[in-house]
């Protein structure tokens, strides 16, 4: 588990920035979060993994976006000007998520986060880091570390890069007609 | 504990370039005439990195410098004459001293025996026992005892550079029987007193054997801070007229300085008066750098909204954001300058290799440099030395003639090797050409023919050839010396060149010397760019990768494979690259004849990038796109353009490499080669 859930004793509280994607509310360390942002165009990078946007100028540093609806398989977000950017520090990289609206500060306690059932389908679900039950409805609590694990990185950038590589060699080798005049 | 880890880093540095200062001034020695100002200038250095090293205790250090300062010692005191060995061993032992240095900071080990072997040469020059050397008298002054009168008046400044009088008079106590009064003329009320300035100076009657250069020596550290005379007196004198006695003084002096003392800082650098620098941490000045890049795009992103509104109704406004860019620019390159160093550095590092090396060699070489105060960004300088020795080493090795040889050429024995840099636009120019025999062209074709790397029927120019010592993996290196063909040719140079944003150039005069031109830019962090579109998309192309841009015709572009196009321009057929095919872009021109062709060359390799239009030339502030994400191929950058968005650098070798099949470089080659024909 992470270091939020084993540093905390049951009775030590942390608060969390909840979002919502799609009908699912999850829920951040905000001692991560930067800061909040307007959906801004970001420029797009060639042979990225499908879940990133782009990336967008944050103050002079190039900062990559990532689509939450397609971190989390629910297909691809239609962006509208309501769309917001949470800004996050990731270890040492700085990295912004795409999500549908910014819902809450939850001010929680250790004994509230509870296990997510074991019953997952999707080995991606490493980065689901709990779950925390509200009076009226559920948060699921992520793994920010996990989610963008140089791992998840580079395994992406893998795919991108063949993908790329079989694209050229479509270009050079078949398919005339993708460059005719 | 965290002080000391400062100073410490501060000790490290001051090392390093008082090392360098002893270096130079080692290999500017002529042994044949006696220059006491450099050898004292060469000692003050070794002295100051021994005792910096015994503040914190590097006992390794302390041991192989002393030894270094005795031999030193013996020199500047003229009872050692100066031999080119001893010149040589000092040399090798301002590589041990480094060596021992970057112990101490990084932990890592050592080669002792070298170390040990290099202080054995040391003490053989000296030849004295050690201990003895560093007080030993002078020629100069009369053995015997003495009685020497010293008024010794430090500059209010004194206390304020770390220095601390009671110590001087201290060690004086050491050289003999001393009597000093304390003379407070100078001292003011008490209201008006500053604690770091020093008001009051001392007469001094000291009676030793030492001689009056080991006085002089005791004040050495301060002889800027204060003015000293020492003076012989026949006469025994006991003048108690200013104060008291000397542990009177001693009391005065204690009461006067303690206050003073937190200020003074044990390695802060002297403030000499002359010296007007001050030392930054380059992360500091990178982080200005970056700020006035911010400022510069905020400047641009500015001037692109006022563009919509009436000049008429704005003027006021819209000529003060021009001014306000104008400064910006200024600004940018007053930070920028920084940055910059003389590019001496590095050539002072080719001096001493070319004197080893031509020794090694058995070949009598002369280097001479040119433009060494040319100024250029640090990262570049650091990044530049290892090409530099790369060349310069295939010129002593393979260029320049054994001196038999070149008598018999009707060259002068002595080989020359000229290196100089220039500063022209916004480039640096640096050129290395040697008066050698030059690239031997049948040795290199043959071997390129037995490599493979050229065709047997095929007959290059002998341009050509000469191109072909940039090929990756090429050695003519009959044998393989331990100075170059270690398979780091020169496509390993080329490429450190090209890395750098600059490019490399060859002409050779077989059996006159070979002439290398390299161009690099200023500095790393602003590029000169030409914003393309390509469908929706923008990109950067370095101008000093463009060579020309077109819109062919139909009958100029051909399809020599499937997919594989051609652009031919005059004689030559060059590849192209549909960019949005590269990086999937939707909605871009398809026809090469409608789009723009950009021919932009790296290396030996020209590819016609194809583009949808050009949009206009700006200068880019680079930055990085790993710094948060993945490498992106085929790009070396990012940058913020005028709108605030992020535009990618294109990075043309890489693009090269991504679009071209082996197969299809071949076919375009045999292609070029028969046009030739």
């Amino acid at each position: 588990m992470t270091d939020m859930m084993t540093q905390m004793s049951d009775t030590e509280s942390c608060q969390l920035l909840t979002f919502s994607v799609g009908d699912n509310e999850y829920g951040v360390d905000i001692m991560n979060v930067r800061e909040i942002k307007v959906w801004s165009e970001p420029t797009r990078l060639p042979g990225s993994p499908a879940s990133m946007c782009g990336v967008i100028n944050l103050r002079g540093t190039v900062v990559p976006i990532f689509d939450m609806r397609v971190r989390f398989n629910m297909g691809k977000t239609e962006i509208t000007p309501t769309h917001i950017t949470i800004i996050m520090m990731i270890g040492k990289r700085i990295m912004g998520i795409l999500v549908d609206a910014v819902s809450d500060i939850l001010s929680i306690n250790r004994s509230d986060i509870r296990n997510a059932p074991d019953v997952q389908v999707d080995i991606d679900d490493a980065w689901v880091d709990g779950l925390i039950s509200l009076e009226d409805r559920m948060v699921i609590l992520l793994d920010t570390e996990q989610l963008f694990s140089e791992k998840t990185l580079t395994h992406a950038h893998d795919a991108a890069t063949q993908h790329a590589s079989t694209h050229t060699s479509t270009t050079l080798d078949s398919a005339p007609a993708e460059t005719s005049h | 504990m965290y002080d000391l880890d400062a100073f410490k880093q501060t000790y490290f540095t001051e090392c390093t370039e008082l090392l360098d200062e002893m270096e130079a001034l080692l290999m500017q020695l002529d042994v044949s005439v006696t220059d006491l100002d450099a050898l004292n200038a060469i000692f003050r250095c070794a002295h100051s990195i021994k005792g910096g090293g015994g503040v914190f205790n590097f006992s390794d250090l302390v041991e192989f410098t002393h030894v270094q300062e005795a031999l030193l010692e013996e020199l500047r005191s003229q009872t050692l004459g100066l031999s080119q060995e001893i010149v040589d061993t000092l040399l090798q032992s301002v590589d041990g001293t480094r060596s021992l240095l970057s112990a101490a900071q990084t932990g890592a080990s050592v080669d002792m025996t070298m170390i040990a072997s290099l202080k054995t040469q040391l003490e053989q020059h000296a030849q004295t026992p050690l201990l003895k050397t560093t007080t030993q008298p002078t020629a100069s002054s009369a053995p015997g005892e003495a009685t020497y009168q010293i008024t010794f008046a430090p500059k209010p400044s004194l206390l304020t550079t770390g220095n601390e009088p009671i110590l001087l008079l201290r060690e004086l106590t050491t050289l003999g029987a001393m009597q000093a009064t304390v003379d407070m003329s100078r001292l003011p009320p008490l209201a008006e007193l500053d604690p770091e300035v020093c008001y009051l100076q001392w007469n001094i009657t000291l009676t030793t054997d030492a001689g009056e250069a080991a006085i002089r020596e005791v004040f050495e550290f301060v002889e800027d801070e204060c003015d000293l005379t020492i003076e012989t007196s026949a006469i025994e004198k006991d003048d108690d007229a200013g104060g008291g006695v000397f542990e009177d003084a001693m009391a005065e002096i204690k009461a006067n300085t303690a206050p003073a003392k937190p200020s003074a800082a044990p390695a802060a650098t002297p403030a000499a008066p002359a010296a007007q620098s001050i030392r930054v941490d380059l992360d500091k000045v990178d982080g200005l750098v970056n700020m006035v890049g911010e400022m510069v795009i905020a400047q641009a992103m500015i001037m692109a909204q006022i563009r919509h509104l009436s000049v008429d109704e704005h003027m006021e406004l819209i000529s003060s954001v021009e001014s306000l860019g104008q400064h910006m620019r200024d600004m940018q390159e007053a930070v920028m300058s920084v940055r910059m160093q003389p590019i001496k550095s590095v050539f002072a590092r080719m001096a001493r290799l070319v004197r080893d090396t031509a020794r090694e060699l058995g070949k009598q070489i002369e280097l001479q440099t040119f433009g060494e105060t040319t100024e250029i960004d640090k990262t570049v300088i650091e990044k530049l030395s290892d090409p530099l020795t790369h060349m310069i080493r295939n010129s002593m090795d393979h260029g320049i003639e054994p001196p038999d040889a070149r008598r018999e050429k009707g060259k002068p024995a002595t080989g020359s090797i000229l290196l100089s840099a220039d500063q022209r636009g916004g480039r640096i120019i640096i050129e290395i050409k040697d008066d050698g025999n030059g690239i031997n062209r049948e040795r290199v074709l043959a071997k390129a023919r037995e490599k493979g790397l050229v065709d047997a029927r095929s007959e290059p120019t002998p341009e050509e050839i000469d191109q072909l010592v940039f090929h990756p993996g090429f050695s003519t290196a009959e044998k393989v010396t331990n100075l170059s063909g270690r398979g780091v040719g020169m496509d390993v140079v080329r490429k450190n060149i090209e890395h750098l944003g600059g490019n490399i150039v060859l002409v050779n005069h077989p059996g006159a010397g070979t002439h290398f031109t390299i161009t690099l830019p200023l500095t790393l962090a602003i590029l000169d760019g030409m914003v393309v579109r390509v469908g929706q998309e923008y990109y950067i192309l370095p101008i000093a990768s463009i060579m020309q841009s077109l819109r062919p015709t139909a009958d100029m572009v051909h399809e020599v494979r499937h997919g594989v196009k051609v652009v031919q321009v005059r004689e030559a057929f060059v590849p192209l690259v549909y960019l949005h095919d590269l990086f999937n872009v939707d909605g871009a021109q398809r026809d090469a004849t409608k789009g723009i062709v950009v021919l932009a060359e790296s290396g030996n390799h020209t590819v016609g990038l194809v583009v949808d239009e050009i949009m206009h030339q700006q200068q880019v502030v680079v930055k990085s796109i790993e710094e948060n994400t993945h490498p992106v191929d085929g790009f070396a950058g990012a940058t913020i353009l005028g709108d605030g968005r992020i535009s990618l650098i294109l990075d043309v070798a890489r693009i090269y490499l991504m679009s071209q099949t082996p197969k299809a470089a071949k076919h375009i080659h045999a292609m070029n080669q028969g046009n030739a024909a």
